[in-house]
């Protein structure tokens, strides 16, 4: 026996290439901290496990490697499982190591015990309770693997105390590394299929020739596959225009010819109505969501649809496609090109020219657009967006927390490069922005890291700004303070007769500035529109500790356009100021 | 998961429209509360279960009669198969395999009617376990509908206590043989 479950654990962390882990430790899982002392691995100690968890997305998101979590059992496991389930909603590669009480302990309702892999078993892509030592390396080996590959998403590795305890002789082990053959051996239900069918390619191949209004549905399975770069060359190839979802920001860059941004809910008209108007819809790593669909049953009716993605329960889940391609979507994506390549050049393929210039026709009718404050008034959050994205580096990382002012973001940010966004999508988790700006920032550094915060978000999770200034992670934070939870306000103005229940925040309690300061932060308020550059160029200048912007912003702003909920997406309602769309 | 009430059956009406699974899992902790908790959260009703080992010690049997009404079962299938632990589905459509359950039934049989309880015992094909002073118990391994038809039967008599395995099944074999050894033949 020459190591102990403990130390294992940590080696086998280091062979997989962990560099940081985000975590907070307790009682069940200190012997696993003990030999982190003496390893080249990052530990950052957060201030509340949910921030750990969203680090870990966080750092995901932006790298595209898995983010690792470590806490403690009981409370300390139950804390993390909201970031396990926003992972899991959202496809991120996440490992979880939770403590857990002695194997002798288990079931007897000990101190902090709970059943957290019963617990986690929905919002996970696996879990594990390892019982024996040295079962330790090759679950961690295939946590990284099931983690990271097929559709990506949250595992959770449960460690009892006495297997990781070197005083404990349940933790006596001989050191060994299982082979990637020992990992799929060991794995024989797990076999992710990457490569697409052939014939379906074709079949694919042959649609998209045929097609006169055609659009490609990019989602977030383009970033996970790493196919930014495909996508741009089947779109670039086809002349197809390109919608990215929420979760696709930046995987098809803005200011390209053919990108139409955002589709769903508050996506722009032309995004929304090009989906509707389609007769073909190439849905690349997207899943029909219900934001993006509106009323399923009046969700583009005349679209044929192809459906590529790496998760076969996807396929037929909300849609039926008309071709279904199981695989990655890069893979896919590559083998689509040579398809279409193959029937011809342009000549073989339908003019698709009147459909481009119907959209650009929209385009132009409909804009975003908002109307800027009168002076005196609050600051329109728009505007502060606008000088945020003008202001800071092209490659700027944004997180966001969930309400209007992510849907804010996501529009008027120009995502121009892939891993730039960081949000919650699925799960909608708010609160997620500040620790997974900090992941973000910790996994790359040489990027500005901004979080776009609402006020309502930011009173989940400031705490883990503690974390980001005891450890120099140099996040910048933007509050939008409107003094509501905004997009519920906005609801209740719309849907319940202005009958506003429970929604006031109010704007100076907590005071955001002193809070911020007192957590190590600099902190400045912005009230007018001439204070907003000069704040964001100086936070900008700011590298060595967080720094927090707190915009007073006009709470009576809504977001726009909007399909409103249970409606088609035919009934989109734009800016008032835009008038009724006609068509 | 909602195991339906079987008063349904009672009532002569059949489930509504069902498919069996067999499901080969690892036979590891957890992994029939891995299924379960699967139809629980997706709303899939489960209709009946029965799990055994396999005669590979690596490998249980979990067979899973699924109410194709509550979801389609290509979703259920594919849900399925996102189980780590999940190795293999087959799909057993009813009219395309033999399916198996055990019912055990203490019913009142004092002497008077006892002579009828084993008359009805005995042209179904089953067996008397046990024998009280006024009871018997009985068991019959067929298909499911037989079950139902013997515990409507012995309903009159008094049914004391009554348990069934949840259903077995295993695909119909090919009744013509393959060309080659047809013309050998």
């Amino acid at each position: 026996m020459n190591t102990n479950g403990g130390s294992a654990l940590i080696r086998s962390l280091e062979l997989e290439g962990v560099e940081v882990i985000f975590g907070l430790p307790g009682g069940a899982i200190l012997p696993v901290y003990d030999p982190i002392l003496d390893s080249p691995i990052r530990h950052v100690l957060v201030r509340h496990e949910q921030g750990a968890g969203h680090m870990a997305e966080g750092f995901a998101h932006a790298t595209g490697r898995p983010g690792v979590a470590m806490v403690t059992s009981g409370p300390g496991a139950t804390n993390i499982v909201t970031p396990l389930a926003d992972a899991y909603m959202d496809s991120v590669p996440m490992v979880c190591i939770t403590g857990q009480v002695p194997t002798a302990a288990i079931g007897t309702d000990a101190f902090q015990e709970c059943d957290i892999t019963g617990i986690t078993r929905g919002v996970t892509k696996h879990n594990e309770l390892v019982t024996r030592a040295e079962d330790i390396p090759l679950a961690i080996r295939q946590a990284f693997h099931i983690a990271t590959t097929g559709r990506p998403g949250p595992v959770l590795v449960d460690i009892p105390k006495d297997i990781v305890d070197p005083m404990n002789p349940n933790s006596a082990m001989d050191w060994y590394w299982p082979s990637d053959a020992d990992v799929s051996s060991s794995l024989p239900g797990y076999k992710p299929t990457m490569k697409g069918h052939p014939r379906q390619i074709k079949e694919a191949a042959a649609l998209i020739a045929a097609a006169h209004q055609p659009v490609l549905y990019a989602g977030g399975g383009i970033l996970k596959a790493r196919a930014a770069e495909a996508l741009r060359e089947l779109a670039e190839l086809t002349g197809i225009p390109v919608v990215t979802t929420l979760m696709a920001r930046g995987a098809f860059p803005d200011d390209h010819p053919l990108c139409l941004g955002m589709p769903g809910m508050h996506g722009n008209y032309t995004a929304v109505t090009a989906m509707q108007q389609s007769d073909l819809l190439i849905a690349l790593g997207s899943r029909f969501d219900d934001r993006v669909t509106g009323k399923l049953d009046g969700f583009a009716p005349d679209a044929k649809i192809i459906h590529v993605d790496i998760d076969p329960a996807e396929l037929g889940k909300v849609r039926r496609p008309d071709v279904p391609i199981v695989g990655d979507c890069r893979l896919v994506i590559e083998e689509l090109i040579k398809a279409i390549g193959a029937l011809g050049g342009p000549e073989s393929r339908a003019d698709i020219t009147p459909w481009r210039q119907t959209l650009s026709g929209w385009q132009e009718k409909y804009p975003l657009v908002y109307e800027q404050s009168a002076d005196g008034d609050m600051l329109k959050p728009q505007y502060v967006l606008e000088q945020l994205r003008d202001r800071s580096p092209e490659d700027t990382i944004v997180a966001s927390g969930v309400g209007q002012h992510q849907m804010w973001t996501s529009q008027y940010w120009k995502f121009n490069h892939p891993y730039t966004w960081v949000n919650s999508g699925g799960l909608g988790t708010m609160g997620f922005s500040v620790p997974a700006a900090i992941g973000a920032k910790v996994g790359r550094p040489d990027r500005t890291v901004w979080a776009v915060d609402g006020d309502g978000c930011f009173q989940m999770t400031a705490q883990e700004l503690v974390t980001a200034a005891t450890e120099r992670i140099p996040v910048k934070i933007a509050i939008l303070n409107n003094a509501y939870l905004g997009m519920v306000r906005q609801w209740q103005e719309m849907f319940y007769e202005e009958r506003y229940s429970e929604v006031y925040l109010s704007p100076d309690l907590p005071d955001y500035v002193k809070w911020a300061e007192a957590m190590g932060c600099i902190a400045l308020r912005v009230e007018s529109p001439e204070e907003v550059g000069p704040a964001i160029d100086k936070a900008n200048e700011i590298d060595d500790r967080p720094v927090v912007l707190e915009f007073r912003t006009d709470s009576s702003e809504k977001v726009y356009p909007m399909v409103s909920p249970g409606k088609s997406n035919d009934d989109i309602v734009v800016d008032p100021t835009q008038g009724e769309p006609t068509r | 998961m909602s195991l339906q009430s079987r008063d349904v059956r009672r009532n002569g009406a059949r489930p509504a429209k069902h498919h069996v699974l067999s499901v080969l899992v690892e036979n590891r902790a957890g992994v029939l509360a891995r299924v379960a908790s699967l139809f629980a959260r997706r709303g899939y009703n489960i209709y009946s279960l029965a799990v055994a080992p396999t005669d590979d010690e690596r490998f249980s049997r979990i067979t899973v009669v699924v109410d194709v009404e509550s979801a389609p079962l290509e979703q259920v299938v594919k849900q399925l198969n996102k189980l780590v632990n999940v190795v293999k589905i087959s799909e057993l459509d009813p009219r395309d395999s033999v399916e198996r359950e055990l019912m055990m039934v203490t019913v009142k049989a004092p002497a008077a009617v006892r002579n009828q309880v084993i008359e009805l015992i005995g042209v179904f094909g089953g067996r008397i376990l046990d024998v009280g002073h006024d009871e018997l118990a009985l068991s019959l391994d067929e298909h499911p509908e037989r079950l139902d038809d013997l515990e409507q039967l012995l309903a009159p008599f008094g049914i004391t206590d009554l348990q069934r395995t949840g259903r077995v099944a295993l695909p119909k074999l090919e009744r013509t043989p393959p060309a080659g050894l047809r013309s050998a033949g």
